[in-house]
């Protein structure tokens, strides 16, 4: 019954609504806070293997899911208490490096890991090959739709007023009474939850996960990009941009797959460069 | 009356630098005090150790009968000290509003709502700024910006009040403006410190005025017995008094 | 004696990371930039000394000579063009666009000379030279010294000559130094040209030693962070400092927790020292 356009398409959707995941997320700690993470590929990778592992060890997957999403939230927040106090560049360079380290642990972990082996994720028993599509196109649909929530819950309560106030100015949002630690890592777990939880989704939709998969940069540099492109702060601008981004990336890639991240590059340059509305309406500290 | 603020031997070193050493000071509920000093007197670091700027290097803090001393600015805003800025501070791309509200969000105990923003917009009433309660708090002019703070201050629901310098850069009017304001709040039975370097503004408004050199406490006393105090006209007021008094 | 050994190892590995740190620090310290494209940088000098060994027998050493030059223009050019535009932009958008010039780089690599390992063999081999039990390879020892000699003349160039003191000027006070006459763009301009100079000259001393791909530049960009947060940013000594601390400490880490740990290791010392003392070991302010 289904045919190959159909897959094309769910295989599009579920990557939009994954993509959609990492930059709401993203815009938690870089748009709300105005802290310039570089940590997303090392939530997601965390919550690949976190979930891959789980499986391995036979718990059900949907219950592995959710414990990557715990195992992710408990290292933001262990990671955010360490790295907060950080600004601007030494903020960026941390988080940065943190993926890097993950990757080697992860690596050195071959027993429970596989190492560079990668590790395979037992296949859900389903009537086809469209069904576990479906499924999982659903199953991030799922993520996305939880993530959304959070971010309208945010926005509307004193934590998303909270880190509006430290975006803007952190030390008088301090004087005026916003525990700023705390809030500044309650943004860098939500922004590491789903991201968590879409990792293991991720793993178990493509049954296979090695280290330079889902430890890669460019899982921290393209939410950034797609927030830059819809706007940052925003209720949907996240969501166009990752809508966007996914468009202009299916482009070069199905066209151009030998200069494809030097493309993504150039759309990088040209963004920094020549939208300053976007950029002006995107006010993150310099220091 | 109770005390409110004590401070007792209260020490700030930044490396070899003795920005307050040893001070004494107690504030009684209800009080207005002027504190004064040559620039460099250690008048805003005081201010930083009430507010948990910088915690103090010897000493203790106490506020309300409770000891303060190692307090984060956040804690000490939400125990209700309020502090306004020399160099004022507001959130940008904020609206006016949005910024008193944050006030009396977080320092000030509401809840996240309506409520906190009636409350807002009644400080900025008082303070006579409801008519730019929609602009966005970068556009405002200096004196605006000024009573912004007072606004935010207010919203705090402070039992303690710090003024740094409210009136440095305000022409004649405005500060007249400031001073009725100020009076309204201490009437309010809000305590209050204030810096300043106007003397007329000091000894207009203050119960008691409170003398800081190279970061000691010369003189304490009412306004007119630290006019006359001989200590006090050699370290700083003859000339400045001189000044003012033209 | 083994601990000699790894201690020479050290030392040697030490040399060449403070070559490759002090034009990412300078670049860091004055501009407030860093400068993601400066592992993309090293990898193109290695290219540069490969083939003018391959095609016309050049020996690396010789080829500094054209890639300092070469480097310190292409990088002059770029800051002019492009990075300037952003250079008051807070810190995601200038380490965006250098992010984004680095994919292109390192897919312009990829495509002019494949993701293939080259490597430059030098005939006849230079041998060893052994102190004792302790041997050290002397091309090692030969590119060491080079790097610490770069290094040297980067330091003697910024505090003795006119142009460096701009520089060095420009570090402490921008507003002061323009003050004072300074062009401000001309002396960032100058800056990003001497890390890049420094950049592609230790990519000429590189490719003597290990095999030259367009993706090892990450592995350099890794080496230059570690560096400039151990030693502190925009200065020579700290640069200095920190590479030869980052060389011991992953020769020991090699010894102790095997080779394959060395650079995470390198990554956790890094985040341990931002989390401790973010002005670095020589404790100089840098810019946050």
């Amino acid at each position: 019954m289904p045919t190959g356009v159909d897959a094309y398409w769910l295989r599009l959707g579920t990557t939009m609504l994954m993509y959609g995941v990492l930059a709401m997320s993203w815009n938690f700690i870089g748009g709300m806070a105005g802290y310039p993470s570089f940590a997303s590929a090392a939530f997601f990778g965390l919550g690949a293997y976190a979930g891959a592992v789980a499986q391995k060890y036979g718990l059900p997957m949907v219950v592995a899911w959710s414990l990557a999403g715990a195992v992710a939230a408990l290292f933001a927040a262990a990671l955010g208490f360490a790295l907060l106090r950080l600004r601007g560049h030494y903020f960026a360079i941390a988080s940065l490096v943190v993926a890097e380290v993950l990757r080697e642990i992860v690596n050195s972990a071959t027993n429970l890991t596989g190492g560079g082996m990668g590790l395979n994720i037992p296949v859900p028993q389903m009537a086809s090959i469209a069904d576990q599509a479906r499924f999982f196109y659903y199953a991030m649909l799922g993520v996305a739709v939880l993530a959304f929530g959070a971010v309208l819950v945010t926005q509307r309560s004193r934590l998303g007023f909270g880190l509006r106030c430290i975006q803007q100015n952190e030390s008088a949002a301090d004087m005026l009474g916003v525990n700023t630690t705390l809030y500044k890592v309650n943004a860098f777990i939500l922004s590491g939850v789903f991201v968590g939880v879409a990792g293991a989704v991720y793993a178990s939709w493509v049954h296979y996960i090695e280290p330079p998969d889902v430890f890669d940069v460019l899982y921290s540099i393209k939410p950034i990009v797609m927030v830059l492109l819809g706007g940052a702060g925003t209720l949907f601008g996240p969501l166009i941009g990752a809508a966007l981004f996914l468009s202009l990336e299916e482009l070069v890639w199905r066209n151009y797959l030998s200069v494809h991240t030097g493309v993504l590059g150039l759309l990088i340059v040209l963004l920094v460069l020549f939208l300053p509305k976007g950029i002006l309406a995107f006010r993150l500290r310099r220091t | 009356m109770t005390t409110l603020l004590q401070l007792s031997g209260v020490s700030r070193h930044f490396g070899g630098l003795k920005a307050v050493s040893s001070l004494d000071l107690s504030v009684d509920r209800g009080e207005v005090i002027g504190l004064i000093g040559p620039n460099g007197a250690g008048k805003t670091t005081l201010i930083n150790l009430i507010t948990g700027v910088h915690p103090a290097t010897a000493g203790t803090v106490r506020f309300a009968g409770e000891d303060v001393t190692r307090q984060q600015p956040w804690q000490a805003a939400r125990r209700g000290i309020a502090r306004t800025f020399q160099i004022v501070q507001p959130f940008p791309e904020m609206t006016v509003l949005e910024n008193v509200t944050a006030a009396a969000l977080f320092a000030g105990g509401l809840a996240y709502g309506e409520r906190a923003e009636a409350a807002a917009l009644e400080h900025l009433q008082f303070v006579g700024l409801a008519d730019v309660a929609g602009k966005r708090a970068s556009t405002l002019t200096l004196a605006m910006r000024k009573r912004l703070e007072l606004a935010k201050g207010l919203a705090m629901n402070p039992k303690l009040l710090l003024l740094d310098e409210v009136n440095a850069g305000l022409h004649s009017t405005e500060i007249d403006h400031a001073l009725a304001l100020i009076r309204a709040i201490a009437a309010r039975g809000v305590t209050i410190l204030i810096i300043e370097h106007l003397m007329k503004v000091v000894l207009n408004l203050c119960s008691r005025i409170v003398v800081l050199h190279h970061g000691e406490l010369i003189a304490s006393g009412d306004p007119q017995s630290i006019v006359r105090d001989p200590r006090v006209v050699q370290a700083y007021l003859g000339r400045r008094y001189a000044d003012a008094s033209h | 004696m083994l601990t000699f050994q790894i201690l020479a190892n050290g030392l040697v590995l030490g040399g060449l990371y403070a070559c490759i740190a002090s034009g990412f620090s300078l670049v860091w310290g004055v501009l407030n930039v860093i400068n993601i494209l400066h592992g993309s940088i090293i990898v193109l000098g290695g290219y540069l000394a490969f083939f003018a060994h391959a095609k016309l027998g050049i020996h690396p050493f010789l080829s500094i000579l054209v890639a300092a030059p070469l480097f310190y223009a292409a990088g002059y050019v770029l800051q002019r063009t492009l990075i300037n535009r952003m250079i008051a932009a807070p810190v995601l958008l200038t380490l965006s666009l250098t992010f984004g010039l680095d994919l292109m780089a390192q897919n312009g690599m990829l495509l002019a000379f494949t993701a293939d390992f080259r490597t430059l063999i030098i005939e006849p081999p230079l041998g060893v030279l052994a102190l004792g039990p302790v041997v050290i390879p002397i091309d090692r020892l030969l590119a060491m010294l080079l790097a610490l000699a770069l290094t040297g003349l980067l330091y003697l160039l910024l505090s003795r000559s006119r142009i460096g003191r701009a520089v060095v000027a420009v570090r402490m006070d921008r507003e002061a130094a323009a003050l004072m006459g300074v062009s401000v763009k001309r002396i960032y301009a100058v800056t990003f040209g001497l890390g890049a100079m420094m950049a592609g000259v230790s990519g000429t001393l590189l490719a003597m030693i290990y095999p030259i791909s367009p993706l090892t530049g990450t592995v350099y960009l890794g080496k230059a962070f570690v560096v400039c947060v151990l030693g502190g940013l925009g200065s020579v000594p700290g640069a200095m400092v920190g590479g030869i601390a980052l060389g011991i400490v992953e020769s020991f880490g090699a010894l102790w927790f095997g080779p394959e740990n060395a650079a995470t290791l390198s990554f956790l010392l890094l985040i341990v020292v931002l989390l401790v003392k973010p002005t670095g070991l020589l404790g100089r302010k840098g810019y946050e």
